[in-house]
């Protein structure tokens, strides 16, 4: 039995990241360091008209006063940001016209992450855009989709094909001011999604995005923006893997959200970077700024989040309520096992009247994990009326890890009703063991009972992806119960 | 069914069981009684394969089986039923949900298919009624919230689902009024079949009112002191604890 146990760890903390592999493929690299010439390298790559390089040279200069934030409850080595490649793309036609004219080794390593690139392979119902690196390699279902008007390619096409729209929308949620890594990203990033669902439009299929971090020695800096017009609906979802490797690598990506009067966006990150191995050593840092606006009366933007991956996580999917009813959601997993550490949770900022929001944060540390919720929930003096329910949980596996808990809650509306719970608990060997009694093995026996804990979030989740969420919840916990 | 022999056990390096042996048949009831601190729930635990006892000497055949080679789970599947003396709760985790996955390892065991979700809930349902199970328990998490005379009907409920062959009771009766013991007695009954065991571990006879034991054996400080029929057990009653204690320290 407990050589059984050894096993399960030993096999699980060795191998079970699935999607280490590396593929060996041409890639166009330009050489390591951050500059101003580097910033006009990477915009010149894309083509990009003169306002985008404006754009990108205004947030490259802000960034250079900037320091890197030291509030969050991490332990992060310092980074060298003249040691990082800020371009890395697989050598191909930056839009591939057709899927001849795509490397067979790149669709090879989407068919083995489990993303066919072929439309007629997918699940039906979900069109996605294949990020490798700094490049979209393919966007699934563009012109399906484009039959109800709806816009859904990588961001650099977008600039090319509409202009308008994406000068109309970005960084006017995350402005390139905002963040030392929003300043970062606004300066270098090189591709992402863009998603632009017109009024009245129910968007038909799943839009996913999945993020792949091939090449060494590189960051990724992806932006996404995704606007719903008045009365439409769209449901997103993030995916995202990196090879194993002994050195940390840098992603610092922006998602922006625009929710209109009457609107809803669904987004979903199911996020598993490799967390690097059982002694610490790799892993990703991943530093994300993500921020939807609910602009418009009634509209609605729910956050759901799976975080299993990532050495380090430095996260706040957030709300700004500023219509009226409007409604912010956030739903959070996050694991942390062996060395992961994760500062992660929301914020909600309540301007409009009768505005509501919901966060449920499910934190699980195993190992040496270190867990933190920080969360804020704001109230301005005009959101009469505004409610907020809070519920932060802890799930603590042996007696190496940490969860903590830090919540901000600041009302300036006498009539605003703000609610927060919050527990922490323990998986037993009791509990186990009670599994074990009716036939249950250990490794099924914490699936079991972290699925339990979690289902509130997972129950969040598109169908398709829920079923996946739920093992890979069970793979990064394997053996965490020795 | 069961051979155990010259069974010594130890918690944290003290002496628990001290050489026990016992042999359970086919068909046949067994109560293990004995004061409280005498070794009956270290055996349940060393049945069912906990490992904060450890086994020093001894020997347990299952089956034809060296029961020390077989991990806690396979236990469970070859067909030893522990019902615990102090259930456990797992928040979030449903009875529906815990019970599937039970049925189906199990089935898995024995080389059968898994059941479908309407095959499964019919024989929960049959079972609730089998067992006089209050039908929301099973829509609830896993003991969680429930009353202590709720989690014994749970740990019946549990057993009549998997069937066990031999079923050991560990103080199942502690804690119930008399209306529970009633019902958890009335399921252990319905489930006796000719080809299954049940030991039944209790500190009273009441419960031996309702479960009529084929044999009765009295655990005395790691011990078996004494063995006899149902009779034993009501001897015991009159004449309490105090009497063994007497009789070994005389011996």
């Amino acid at each position: 039995m407990e050589k059984d146990q050894d096993k399960i760890i030993s096999d699980v903390t060795s191998g079970d990241y699935k999607y280490g592999f590396y593929t060996d493929i041409e890639t166009d690299r330009i050489t390591k360091g951050l500059n101003e010439e580097v910033v006009r390298i990477i915009s010149k790559k894309k083509n990009e008209p003169e306002w985008l390089l404006e754009f990108r040279l205004k947030a490259f200069r802000h960034w250079k006063t900037m320091k890197m934030p030291g509030w969050a409850n991490l332990k992060i080595p310092s980074i060298d940001y003249q040691d990082i490649i800020y371009y890395a793309a697989p050598m191909q036609k930056i839009s591939p016209q057709s899927l001849d004219d795509i490397d067979p080794e790149l669709k090879k390593t989407f068919d083995k992450l489990g993303i066919p690139l072929e439309e007629q392979k997918h699940l039906t119902g979900v069109a996605v855009d294949a990020v490798m690196d700094s490049v979209s390699v393919k966007t699934t279902f563009r012109e399906t989709l484009a039959e109800s008007g709806i816009i859904f390619c990588s961001f650099s096409d977008a600039v090319k094909e509409y202009p308008d729209l994406v000068k109309r929308y970005m960084g006017t949620v995350v402005p390139y001011t905002d963040n030392f890594f929003a300043s970062l990203n606004s300066a270098v990033f090189s591709d992402g999604s863009f998603c632009y669902i017109p009024k009245g439009v129910r968007c038909p299929m799943e839009l996913s995005t999945y993020f792949r971090i091939n090449s060494a020695n590189t960051g990724q800096f992806e932006r996404t923006l995704l606007v719903a017009d008045e009365e439409a609906y769209v449901s997103y979802l993030e995916g995202c893997t990196a090879p194993r490797r002994d050195e940390n690598q840098l992603h610092a990506a922006i998602v922006e959200i625009i929710a209109e009067n009457n609107a809803e966006v669904k987004y979903s990150t199911v996020q598993n970077w490799y967390p690097g191995d059982k002694d610490g050593r790799g892993g990703i840092f991943n530093f994300v700024t993500k921020r939807g606006l609910c602009r418009g009366e009634n509209s609605k933007i729910s956050w759901t989040q799976v975080e299993t991956g990532s050495a380090i996580t430095w996260k706040y999917p957030s709300c700004i309520l500023r219509g009226d009813n409007s409604t912010g959601e956030f739903y959070s997993v996050a694991v942390t096992n062996n060395y992961q550490q994760a500062d992660t949770g929301t914020k909600m900022i309540h301007i409009g009247k009768n505005t509501k929001s919901t966060i449920v944060s499910k934190g699980i540390s195993a190992g040496h994990g270190q867990n933190s919720y920080r969360g804020l929930v704001k109230v301005l003096k005009n959101a009469t009326g505004s409610r907020n329910y809070s519920q932060c949980d802890s799930l603590l596996l042996g007696d190496k890890c940490g969860a903590h808990t830090f919540p901000y809650i600041e009302v300036d509306n006498q009539s605003a009703v703000v609610e927060h719970e919050a527990t922490t608990s323990k998986i037993g060997e009791d509990q186990i063991f009670y599994c074990n009694q009716r036939g249950i093995s250990t490794e099924d026996a914490i699936g079991l009972i972290v699925n339990g804990y979690a289902r509130e979030v997972l129950n969040k989740l598109p169908m398709e992806f829920a079923v996946e969420a739920q093992k890979l919840l069970q793979i990064s916990l394997e053996g965490s119960v020795g | 069914m069961l051979v155990i022999d010259n069974l010594k056990a130890e918690i944290d390096g003290k002496n628990i069981l001290k050489g026990i042996s016992l042999q359970v048949k086919e068909g046949e009831v067994h109560a293990i009684m004995g004061p409280n601190g005498s070794g009956k729930s270290t055996l349940a635990a060393v049945l069912a394969g906990r490992e904060f006892a450890k086994v020093t000497e001894g020997t347990i055949t299952y089956m034809g089986k060296n029961l020390f080679e077989m991990a806690a789970e396979e236990r469970s599947r070859a067909g030893i039923f522990l019902g615990f003396q102090y259930p456990i709760e797992i928040p979030g985790v449903s009875m529906v949900n815990f019970m599937k996955t039970a049925v189906n390892e199990h089935r898995k065991y024995k080389g059968l298919e898994p059941l479908s979700a309407s095959d499964f809930l019919k024989l929960m349902r049959e079972k609730k009624e089998l067992v006089e199970i209050d039908s929301k328990l099973a829509n609830r998490s896993v003991n969680e919230g429930f009353s202590g005379g709720e989690k014994k009907k749970n740990e019946i409920f549990q057993m009549a689902m998997l069937e066990p062959k031999l079923a050991i009771l560990d103080e199942t009766d502690s804690g119930l009024d008399i209306d529970a013991l009633r019902i958890v007695a009335n399921g252990v009954n319905k489930l006796k079949r000719p080809d299954n065991s049940a030991i039944v571990i209790t500190h009273y006879q009441r419960l031996l009112d309702y479960i009529i034991p084929d044999v009765v054996h009295v655990l005395y400080d790691g011990r078996i002191v004494k063995t006899a029929g149902r009779e034993l057990a009501l001897e015991l009653e009159e004449k309490g604890y105090e009497w063994i204690r007497k009789e070994v320290e005389e011996s």
